[in-house]
């Protein structure tokens, strides 16, 4: 009487996680048409290094919201994390120096988030708003409001080049990697999905709750660590006002490529697809020179729809799939 | 032949590829209680919401004494004097009962909420109903019971005539369920025609005048409750006959596989000592709030215990979190699968190895042929059905949640299984399924400890039960001296009285 196998469900969850591929590969179309310079390499290779720094964001946000969490501040200790690692290697002349410094300041932010979060039970939201403000005051004292310029090769990270590919975009596919390797086959990613889709269950399943949502903010420590490095070396400077704001471009990708608010749902693919998304539709808006306030608007237009879109997709499909199991 | 308050005519309602409701007709007298029952997934949820205007059918259609109407959502519904009570219970734990009880109608007077007269109204509603609230008390500080009898105040006040209940006491005690069924004849005797959808056979039987019996989308059977009796009920509902309502198999009874003494926390629960052996079956009996959940939960390691001592298999066991209980070969079903059993955004494979996941982790990585075909092995030994694994368990039916639940567990092979309320809120096949899964699993070796406010089934299944009162384990009963009169007596604390008397 079982009647398990691949059936109607799986299909209805196909389309939906594909829907947002096309939407992506329409824009490609849309704006190579508006814009024939849209697919030169230069410009492609310039959207690439814009879009790999909030999208790295948006893994990190995606792991968080999945568990039910969200960080507020991103943007505030990837400047942080930059800043002292900027000044490091102006010390020391060290790379992988200044990328374990960046690394290790935004961990010991995300750490005290966590702890905030665990220990206080504080709602990620308030505890990420704190650490926000914290960072970022912490990143103007260090450098007295003083943008750090003269960073040598620095800059080599950010503007170089490995081959044909920038290497910020190498970045960003590891890290991809990594986000989607966690979600999709380790038991922490499994444990990030139960407790952000039922805290009290995954608990009574035995999943220690605190211990993965320490976790989940020490990777996007890691994350944000390695935007820090990015972003300073692509602007070719310290900046302590660096990146405000960020937090909300990752938020924003990570939305638009799927994720729940209300936790439990979301992915690695859809995350960067979604970032892309955001990324090609500035970059297209510029080409064809729309005002700079217009493209706000329609940044918080897309938001809107994406929301509204997920809602529905969700809507309905729960009620096919309660239609064809009850049946 | 005309006084029928409400007729159902030839509806029939598709969703895509699914025929929910096949030409279905119903009656309803005023004054009178029709209970619809069917097992999940038969079509009675469809039905009702079709009734309340929130479906529309594609054929059919809908009279109110003996007038054709068009209900085309909840609002029009209630215009027409239809009212809903929902299974899950929809309330805000901060407004007060005077604010519930007018949510959605408050009546203005210049722009204005008039809180004067609903005050006055709730009052009179409260006198009227005798019920012991006060209209500022807030919701959360009221029982389930208590909401439920406001959600029958507000259907009242709105002067319902056609009253639709759906499982009204799924989750209330047998007390409760006294005073809403003397509700439910003071309803009648004003004249309000009531739907009243329920699994349990007992309570169908009590207040139905007829009964209507769906399956797969059809009514099979309408007839008055005379021409009825329960074995006939239960066959039209799964349209197969059981012969035995609980299977329980003689079980050689094995080893002593838990051993719970002296197990203590001040203000909830004290001294409890019991134990379960290898194949056998141990009840917990007891009103609602005895403390039976919150031992289970202490034990568990969901909840902190004071003091006392847990052995399994003859070791000796510390238990603070659920992961010493899972290390210690123990498992437990919640009673509340939806709050902690069940992450039900996620699919039916992610939901069974949750607690086991780390079977299925080689050198860090899960490995999904495996966990797919284990999975896939118990769901079709439960008999979970689905159309595929991939499938979000919130689409399940509640039987089917549960089993998923059962599986869960399963895949960690438990020595001891405690299951609290494990039939609640799902169907009676899959109740039965449930039973013989007992069975099997005490036939296993394991040692099973089934918390149930259903006395007819720890009777059924159980070798030995033990009845909770107030906190302490108030007696022992062996399976030749189970009636639900003497599981009662220890229950109320009256055997207690008249042992302490003599």
């Amino acid at each position: 009487m079982s009647r398990i196998g691949k059936a109607s469900g799986a299909w209805s969850e196909m389309t939906r996680s594909y829907s947002i591929y096309l939407v992506l590969i329409a824009l490609l179309v849309i704006s190579s048409i508006i814009n024939p310079n849209f697919f030169s390499g230069a410009n492609i290779s310039n959207v690439t290094r814009q879009v790999s720094v909030t999208t790295i964001l948006a893994f990190g946000e995606t792991i968080l919201i999945i568990c039910g969490l969200l960080d507020l501040s991103s943007g505030s200790v990837l400047a942080l994390s930059g800043l002292l690692s900027v000044a490091s290697y102006k010390v020391t002349g060290s790379m992988p120096l200044a990328f374990a410094v960046a690394i290790g300041v935004a961990m010991l932010c995300n750490l005290v988030s966590a702890v905030m979060v665990t220990r206080w039970a504080a709602p990620s939201f308030i505890a990420t708003l704190a650490m926000q403000e914290m960072a970022r005051g912490g990143a103007l004292l260090f450098s007295k409001g003083q943008n750090i310029y003269q960073i040598g090769d620095y800059v080599k990270v950010g503007q170089g080049s490995l081959g044909f590919m920038p290497i910020p975009l190498i970045f960003l596919i590891g890290l991809f990697a990594m986000t989607w390797y966690i979600l999709k086959h380790t038991r922490f990613g499994r444990s990030l999905y139960a407790i952000g889709g039922n805290q009290e269950a995954a608990k009574a399943s035995g999943i220690d709750v605190n211990r993965t949502k320490i976790m989940a903010f020490m990777v996007n420590g890691l994350l944000v660590g390695i935007a820090g490095v990015l972003f300073m070396s692509r602007v070719n400077a310290g900046l302590p006002n660096g990146a405000i704001n960020y937090e909300f471009q990752g938020l924003t990708s990570s939305i638009i490529g799927g994720t729940s608010f209300s936790g439990g749902v979301g992915t690695a693919g859809g995350t960067v697809v979604g970032a892309f998304i955001v990324g090609f539709l500035n970059n297209i808006m510029n080409l064809a020179n729309i005002n700079s306030y217009m493209q706000q608007i329609a940044r918080g237009a897309i938001i809107a729809l994406a929301v509204i879109y997920d809602i529905w997709t969700k809507n309905r499909r729960t009620k096919s799939l309660v239609r064809s199991v009850a049946k | 032949m005309d006084s029928y308050k409400l007729q159902v005519h030839n509806i029939s309602k598709s969703f895509p590829g699914v025929l929910a409701l096949d030409d279905i007709s119903l009656k309803v007298r005023s004054g009178s209680v029709l209970v619809l029952c069917g097992e999940n997934g038969a079509g009675k949820s469809t039905l009702m919401k079709i009734i309340n205007g929130v479906y529309q059918p594609d054929r059919g259609e809908i009279l109110i004494d003996g007038k054709k109407v068009l209900i085309r959502n909840p609002i029009q519904a209630r215009a027409l004097g239809i009212s809903m009570i929902f299974q899950e219970l929809n309330y805000i734990p901060e407004m007060t009962v005077e604010e519930s009880l007018f949510c959605g109608r408050l009546p203005m007077k210049l722009g204005h909420v008039d809180w004067k007269t609903v005050r006055r109204k709730t009052l009179e509603l409260l006198e009227q109903e005798k019920l012991p609230y006060t209209p500022a008390m807030k919701m959360k500080d009221l029982s389930v019971s208590d909401i439920q009898m406001l959600e029958i105040l507000k259907a009242i006040s709105n002067e319902a005539s056609i009253l639709i209940m759906d499982e009204p006491t799924s989750a209330i005690t047998q007390r409760e369920v006294e005073r809403l069924f003397q509700k439910i004849a003071e309803l009648k005797a004003r004249g309000t025609s009531i739907i009243y959808i329920s699994h349990k056979m007992d309570e169908i039987f009590r207040i139905a005048d007829d009964i209507a019996i769906l399956r797969d989308g059809r009514v099979v059977e309408t007839r008055p409750r005379a021409e009825l009796d329960i074995d006939q009920v239960i066959a039209l509902m799964v349209g197969r006959k059981i012969e035995n309502n609980f299977p329980k198999r003689p079980i050689p009874i094995g080893a002593e596989a838990l051993r719970v003494q002296r197990l203590d926390q001040p203000g909830v629960f004290k001294d409890i000592s019991f134990s379960a052996c290898s194949g056998e079956i141990v009840g917990f009996a007891g009103l609602m709030g005895a403390g039976r959940t919150e031992v289970m939960r202490a034990l568990f390691g969901l909840d902190p215990h004071a003091s006392g001592a847990i052995r399994i298999g003859g070791k000796d066991v510390v238990i603070r979190t659920v992961k010493d209980s899972i290390t210690a070969k123990l498992a437990m079903m919640s009673e509340d699968r939806r709050r902690y059993g069940l992450v039900p955004v996620r699919s039916i494979s992610e939901n069974v190895t949750l607690s086991s996941l780390k079977r299925f982790i080689f050198h860090g990585r899960l490995h999904k042929a495996k966990e797919t075909q284990v999975v896939g092995d118990i769901c079709r030994r439960l008999n979970v059905k689905s159309p595929s694994l991939g499938t979000v368990v919130e689409a399940l039916s509640g039987g089917n949640q549960q089993k998923v639940v059962l599986a869960k567990w399963m895949l960690n092979e438990p020595d001891v299984l405690i299951m609290d309320e494990p039939t609640r809120g799902i169907d009676v096949g899959a109740k039965y399924e449930i039973y013989k899964l007992m069975g099997d699993l005490a036939a296993e070796g394991k040692a099973l400890v089934i918390v149930s406010s259903e006395l007819p089934e720890l009777i059924g299944m159980c070798d030995r039960i033990y009845v909770m009162c107030k906190g302490e384990i108030a007696g022992e009963l062996a399976r030749e001296e189970f009636t639900q009169e003497a599981i009662m007596r220890l229950a109320t604390g009256l055997e207690k009285m008249t042992r302490e008397a003599s």
